[in-house]
């Protein structure tokens, strides 16, 4: 295996709908912003890029399938080759570490991997019952199939195992929207309150809209590239690019019945000690298994032994603000149980940011400062791209630049976390990125 | 809280669109690059022919009054949804009859849900667990007051009860408190 390097990146906005573009102009836009921060020209691209990933969840948004070679031609990208990647929820996350693993495996210099959704060409209710096709269709689905009650049946057993609060739930909201009110890029830029998410109308006891991400339209690009690719965008473009070096990639895999998930013993990290979970039944419900197993090989590759002090920031699938929750412990950032606690303390919030509460230890480890799914939007296959976008800007010190303002940039930011996420904990990976120039 | 009732009252919309058969059009092709998008509606319809295959045994229970589960032979894992294969050894199970009675493990309260369901909000879908079961079964809890949910829900016993004309889904069965 060789070094990877995420050297640019575009999101194009997310918005409720795009009925003005079909997807792939939309993808273009995220293409096109990649390519101009990196100062390389579109014929630039179309002959230096050697192959590209395409990111995209449901064929069922758009009733159209193959979408990947229309955007590729769109791209001006034909005839290189490319491939699809689908894995729900997480779909960004692995098509990301595809692109890093076709760059590792020495196949490509150059990799785009571009993503999108468009989910507005269906109601609400008819793109809940798309995404809730992501269940068993003979025992799941059937029964009332929803995501937002599958994962609000996990949150109530993650509050009777270990105490968690609507309230601590509810922060996690106020911090990604209140974070978001600072990112042009976010569906959602509002200041709240623990109260106004309570008072939001109740979705699945006890998840409210205000817990829930949204549904979205909207695309994002980033651009691989190994130590010779860096070389040859050097040469086309007159400078160097500033890269993140992506120091790290895991995954896992969990049954996709809820139903079917083990209740034995936790997964340890490194810094975690068997005494910690004694009696605890794992994952059982309240947990994500694959998150854990996601965290651990990806720290193990980035030499990480613990997360809370080794990382500046994490990007993570915050779907729900239980999963926040929930993902903190999967990420050892607290133990099991504790991810209540562990926002309530004000660790995950950004240091410098007014909330309208005063906490302990705020900005210990800001996560999502970007404001995550619940204040940027969902759209499926681009999300997990958007957060290494971020994550990128993040590194690169460059927050400021692209948001227009800095008061999302996570100070002397050296190494961050991105993580993604589908369907109740099916698929979930972590990347890691250090700053690499 | 005034305010939010105020916000709430609005006619329902519907998606079917209407029949139009031709748009304005510019004299001067570069004011295209202004017009509104053109949004029809494109139906879509499908009947699979799902097969449950190897899990149809549930099924047939189901149809009969009685609640299938699995269970490995060697290492004895019991499985509350079915699983002709185990998935610790690999081995092929035999079916097994589950209690009628067992205990809500968690549960929630859907009051909005996929178009499919919508009608139905609000339901209580629970995952219930029973002594000496390694795994859990997703069904529906009626007989408790949707607009009171308590953590106390959890570990309540609740019974199963089955559709006298069964429909041959995973609904046939649902559970009352016992
Ligand atoms: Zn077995």
């Amino acid at each position: 295996m060789r070094p990877v390097y995420l050297v640019s990146g575009g999101v194009s906005k997310f918005a409720k709908a795009r009925p003005d573009v079909t997807f792939q102009p939309m993808v273009k836009e995220a293409y096109d912003y990649a390519l101009k921060d990196l100062g390389l020209e579109f014929r630039q691209a179309a002959e230096l890029v050697d192959g590209t990933v395409a990111s995209y969840f449901s064929d069922h948004f758009m009733r159209q399938l193959k979408a990947g070679s229309m955007v590729q031609d769109y791209l001006g990208l034909t005839p290189k080759p490319s491939k699809r990647i689908e894995a729900g929820g997480a779909t960004g996350g692995v098509a990301f570490q595809s692109g890093w693993e076709a760059v590792a495996s020495g196949r490509f210099d150059i990799c785009v991997v571009y993503g999108w959704e468009t989910m507005s060409r269906v109601n609400t209710w008819k793109g809940n019952e798309f995404i809730a096709l992501a269940s068993d269709v003979s025992f799941d689905y059937p029964v009332g199939g929803f995501y937002s009650g599958y994962y609000a049946m996990m949150v109530v057993r993650h509050m009777k195992e270990f105490g968690t609060s609507v309230e601590q739930m509810a922060l996690v909201s106020v911090k990604n929207h209140n974070n978001a009110f600072h990112n042009p890029y976010a569906q959602k830029r509002m200041n709240i309150r623990i109260e106004d998410v309570r008072a939001s109308e109740m979705v699945a006891w006890p998840l409210t809209m205000l817990d829930i991400c949204v549904m979205s339209d909207g695309a994002a690009v980033t651009i691989l590239a190994s130590e010779e690719g860096l070389n040859k965008l050097e040469k086309a473009t007159g400078r160097r690019p500033k890269p993140a070096k992506v120091t790290g990639v895991g995954g896992g895999i969990d049954a996709m019945r809820m139903a079917d998930r083990p209740h034995g013993e936790v997964i340890l990290l490194p810094h975690e000690k068997p005494e910690d979970y004694k009696g605890l039944k794992y994952p059982g419900v309240h947990s994500f298994r694959a998150g854990r197993m996601a965290s651990k090989t990806a720290y193990q590759m980035a030499g990480i032994t613990n997360p809370l002090e080794e990382l500046d920031f994490i990007e993570l699938h915050d779907a729900y603000t239980s999963s926040e929750i929930q993902t903190y412990e999967d990420m050892g950032l607290c133990r099991y149980g504790e991810g209540g606690k562990f926002v309530e303390a004000g660790k995950p919030f950004m240091p410098n940011l007014d909330y309208g509460y005063r906490f302990p230890e705020q900005g210990k480890i800001p996560v999502n400062p970007s404001g995550g799914l619940i204040a940027c939007g969902h759209p499926v296959g681009a999300t997990g791209l958007m957060q290494a976008v971020f994550a990128l800007w993040q590194l690169q010190g460059s927050i400021g630049k692209h948001f227009g303002s800095n008061q999302l940039q996570v100070k002397n930011a050296r190494r961050g976390a991105i993580h993604s996420h589908a369907g109740t904990g099916t698929y979930v990976v972590v990347s890691i990125l250090e700053k690499g120039f | 809280m005034e305010e939010q009732e105020k916000k709430r009252v609005k006619l329902p919309e519907t998606d079917e669109g209407t029949v139009l058969f031709n748009v304005p059009f510019p004299k001067d092709l570069k004011d295209l690059k202004g017009m509104a998008p053109i949004i029809i509606r494109q139906p879509y319809h499908i009947d699979y022919i799902h097969s449950y295959g190897q899990d149809s045994p549930f099924f047939a229970g189901l149809a009969n009054g009685k609640l299938l589960g699995t269970r490995c032979g060697p290492c004895k894992h019991t499985y509350g949804t079915p699983r002709l294969h185990c998935m610790y050894c690999g081995n092929e199970c035999d079916w097994i009859e589950l209690p009628k009675e067992g205990a809500v493990h968690t549960f929630t309260i859907c009051h909005f849900g996929s178009e499919e369901f919508l009608k139905e909000t609000p339901f209580v879908l629970i995952l219930v667990e029973w002594p000496g079961v390694d795994t859990l079964f997703l069904s529906r809890l009626v007989g408790v007051d949707s607009l009171q949910p308590s953590l106390d829900w959890v570990g309540m016993k609740v019974r199963a009860q089955f559709k006298r004309l069964s429909k041959f889904k995973p609904t046939d069965v649902y559970f009352v408190p016992a």
